[in-house]
């Protein structure tokens, strides 16, 4: 019994009900393992791994100069910026904005740089749900081809402070 | 050894010695009282998150959820985990504690390193929730609390070898350990390797509140951090799983089926279950994507295999023994005349049910790369894990409690009725707020936000309307559960204060 100490012998061959439960879970998860790998290499929603460490003002620089450049419109206090695709764009997350507001072509590949200036963020977008985590010290590189248009809003999902909740961007595709 | 200082449980057979009989009650008071205060600090978390309710104030809200996630994940459940140490490495050895000094010196940091955590918290000086991810920063006094409360745990289960060791030498077991104390052996090995990950982040971390060190890499600190706080989530499964086998042990008189496969299974958790921490990481920088596939694979998913070769024991434990006192027509007539009344056996069925097919389904769903980027940081995590670590282990250990109290605090349960309905009403509750989470986050809920409505935010956004139906079911689940756990504290400490005593031999 499970409170007595076993029997003498207790390496005991398993029977056929056993064999057959712990082979077919064995298969199982054998399969299911394999689909991690196999998924990496047929599937196209692998969360990006390029990174590049890179220091707060050095990446501000690098976002002021993409809005400078760029720059097509204002909302709200945060610029509009339409990048070209052949060029690095940038999101930058802070306590507690999204920035700036970028505004993509559908059926561009842009390399989208994700940073965050102060403390961990979690970028959420919303409606289509892709999240990823933005770190400061590291930038991030997302290979991002849009394959709809319209608007979208980027959600902060990690905690960062009492204005967590109003931590909300928002991004085009057109 | 004096043995006037030992007793013989009338109603188990149990030897029992004064010694861990002390150690025990005190940690399972502790756990109970810590789990009184996370259940509150739950339903009012709870109460804010349901939009039709919001409840606190902003500050508030986050405040009580730091403070919810550590009395109820690390306090309540590292208490009751104590407590079963020394159940499983003296009571059921049928010798005593060794070295109780060193018990209770555990006792005296858990307790301690408890409560700074908690004034801390109250006091709006650690809003950081139990992550504490740098370079968020608290008082340095909450990153010493954390610290103490490890130190005490890591000798606790330091002193489970302590036990089985000297018990051996006095005769305890002769060969092998019983299968519950195998059990917790695993959780004890795991949890010296966890606390030890503890020790190397939580001491950083210390030093740089203290600014004596300047920087904490944020990504090095999550790796670090999810080696603690996710392999001592597979101390809760050893755990869990030796309730499991002793509760049909107790209850029914249930054998392992085979001793080999079971303990093997355990083995599997302890070599295998520290390749799923990175799972926490798989949509950060920094890790290469071969890198995190490997760090969440189980190792070929074999530490899944061990649960399921758990989810076929067990059961089959039960019927082996409920058809050898003499139900055996048809199939299931054992089943259909189990002690469903008593919730120990129900309480163990329950959590063994929800375990599975919401906290472990969910989790291996979600530890995928594809998955994690389209679950990670939704509600749907806050709903994978309250099927595991509340549906399953929370509802194992309060099962458990049900047999501990006469056991060991020699009461009888006080309110049997109301007794055998708390496990179903706790585990409809927190089943229905699990998937009305996971269902909320699976449309991008956001988990610890103050306000999905984002008030004040420079732009406006608003989630699929489908979602109001899911939190309000969350909603509604979460009263359920809150009712079923208010119940418990109740039945346990009543019992225990109130319950009628029992005669000893
Ligand atoms: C009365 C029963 C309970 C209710 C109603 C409840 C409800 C909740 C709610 C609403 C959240 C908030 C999620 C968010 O806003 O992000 C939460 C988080 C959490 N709960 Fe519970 N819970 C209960 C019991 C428990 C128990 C027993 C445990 C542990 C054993 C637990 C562990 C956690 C953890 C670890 C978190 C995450 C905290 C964080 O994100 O920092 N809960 N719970
Ligand atoms: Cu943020
Ligand atoms: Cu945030």
């Amino acid at each position: 019994m499970a409170i007595h100490e076993p029997e003498r012998i207790w390496w005991n061959p398993l029977s056929k009900d056993e064999r057959v439960w712990v082979g077919v879970a064995l298969i199982w998860m054998l399969v299911s393992f394999i689909f991690m790998p196999v998924y990496h290499l047929v599937g196209s929603q692998n969360p990006p791994s390029t990174t590049y460490s890179v220091k707060a003002d050095d990446f501000d620089k690098l976002v002021e100069g993409m809005v400078g450049k760029y720059k097509v419109g204002e909302e709200n206090g945060f610029p509009v910026v339409h990048p070209d695709p052949s060029e690095p764009v940038f999101i930058r997350a802070s306590m507690w904005q999204w920035y700036p507001i970028l505004e993509l072509e559908k059926g561009k590949t842009y390399k989208v740089h994700l940073s965050s200036i102060d403390i961990q963020h979690g970028f959420s977008l919303q409606p289509i749900n892709m999240n990823l985590m933005a770190l400061p010290g590291y930038d991030y590189v997302i290979k991002l081809t849009p394959t709809s248009t319209g608007e979208f809003h980027i959600v902060c999902n990690e905690y960062c402070g009492v204005g967590h909740h109003t931590m909300v961007g928002k991004m085009y595709v057109k | 050894m004096a043995n006037t200082d030992f007793r013989t449980c009338s109603l188990s057979g149990l030897k029992i010695h004064r010694s861990s009989e002390l150690l025990i009650r005190w940690n399972l008071i502790a756990a109970f009282a810590t789990l009184a205060v996370g259940g509150l600090m739950g339903l009012l978390v709870l109460l804010t998150r349901w939009p039709s309710v919001h409840l606190l104030p902003v500050e508030h809200y986050y405040r009580f959820l730091t403070a919810h996630g550590l009395d109820a994940l690390l306090a309540w459940i590292i208490f009751f985990e104590i407590a079963l140490v020394h159940f499983t490495s003296a009571v059921l050895l049928g010798t005593r504690s060794y070295v109780t000094w060193l018990g209770w010196v555990a006792f005296a940091l858990m307790l301690i390193g408890g409560a700074l955590i908690n004034t801390i918290v109250v006091l709006g000086r650690a809003d950081v929730m139990f992550t504490s991810y740098v370079p968020l920063k608290a008082d340095p006094l909450y990153y010493l609390g954390v610290i103490l409360f490890a130190v005490g745990a890591l000798i606790g289960f330091i002193h489970f070898f302590i036990n089985i060791v000297l018990s051996k030498r006095d005769g305890g077991f002769k060969r092998s350990l019983p299968l519950g104390s195998f059990g917790l052996a695993a959780a004890s090995i795991i949890g010296i390797l966890t606390l030890a990950h503890g020790a190397a982040i939580f001491l950083p971390t210390l030093l740089w509140s203290m600014d004596v060190i300047p920087t904490i890499d944020p990504s090095a600190y999550r790796l670090v951090f999810w080696g603690l706080g996710h392999s001592s989530q597979q101390i809760n499964v050893c755990a869990m799983v030796a309730v499991w086998y002793m509760t049909s042990a107790f209850v029914v008189g249930g054998k392992p089926v085979n001793e080999k496969l079971s303990r093997t299974a355990f083995v599997l958790y302890i070599l295998f279950i520290n390749l799923a921490s990175e799972h926490h990481l798989l949509v950060d920088p920094v890790l290469s994507s071969w890198h995190k596939v490997v760090n969440t694979s189980y190792m070929m998913h074999l530490a899944v295999l061990a649960s399921m070769i758990h989810a076929f024991a067990i059961p089959a434990s039960m019927e082996v023994a409920l058809r050898k006192q003499g139900y055996t027509r048809g199939l299931f007539e054992w089943l259909k005349k189990a002690p469903w009344g008593n919730p120990a056996f129900s309480g163990v069925i329950i959590s063994i049910v929800l375990f599975g097919f919401l906290g472990g389904i969910t989790g291996v769903i979600f530890g995928t790369e594809q998955f994690a980027i389209i679950r990670h940081n939704t509600f749907a995590i806050t709903g994978h894990f309250h099927g595991t670590v509340v549906a399953g282990t929370t509802i194992a250990f309060m099962a458990f409690t049900y047999l501990l109290i006469p056991f060991i605090f020699k009461r009888e349960l006080i309110w049997k009725g109301f007794a055998s309905i708390q496990p179903w009403l706790y585990g409809a509750g927190v089943a229905t707020l699990s998937i009305g989470m996971m269902s909320a986050g699976s449309f991008g809920v956001p988990r610890r936000h103050y306000d999905i409505t984002f008030s004040g935010a420079p732009f406006s956004f608003t989630f699929d309307p489908a979602i109001d139906m899911f939190m309000s079911m969350m909603g509604v689940g979460g009263v359920l559960a809150a009712a079923g756990g208010f119940l418990f504290i109740l039945i346990a400490f009543g019992s225990i204060i109130f319950g009628k005593k029992m005669e000893q031999r």
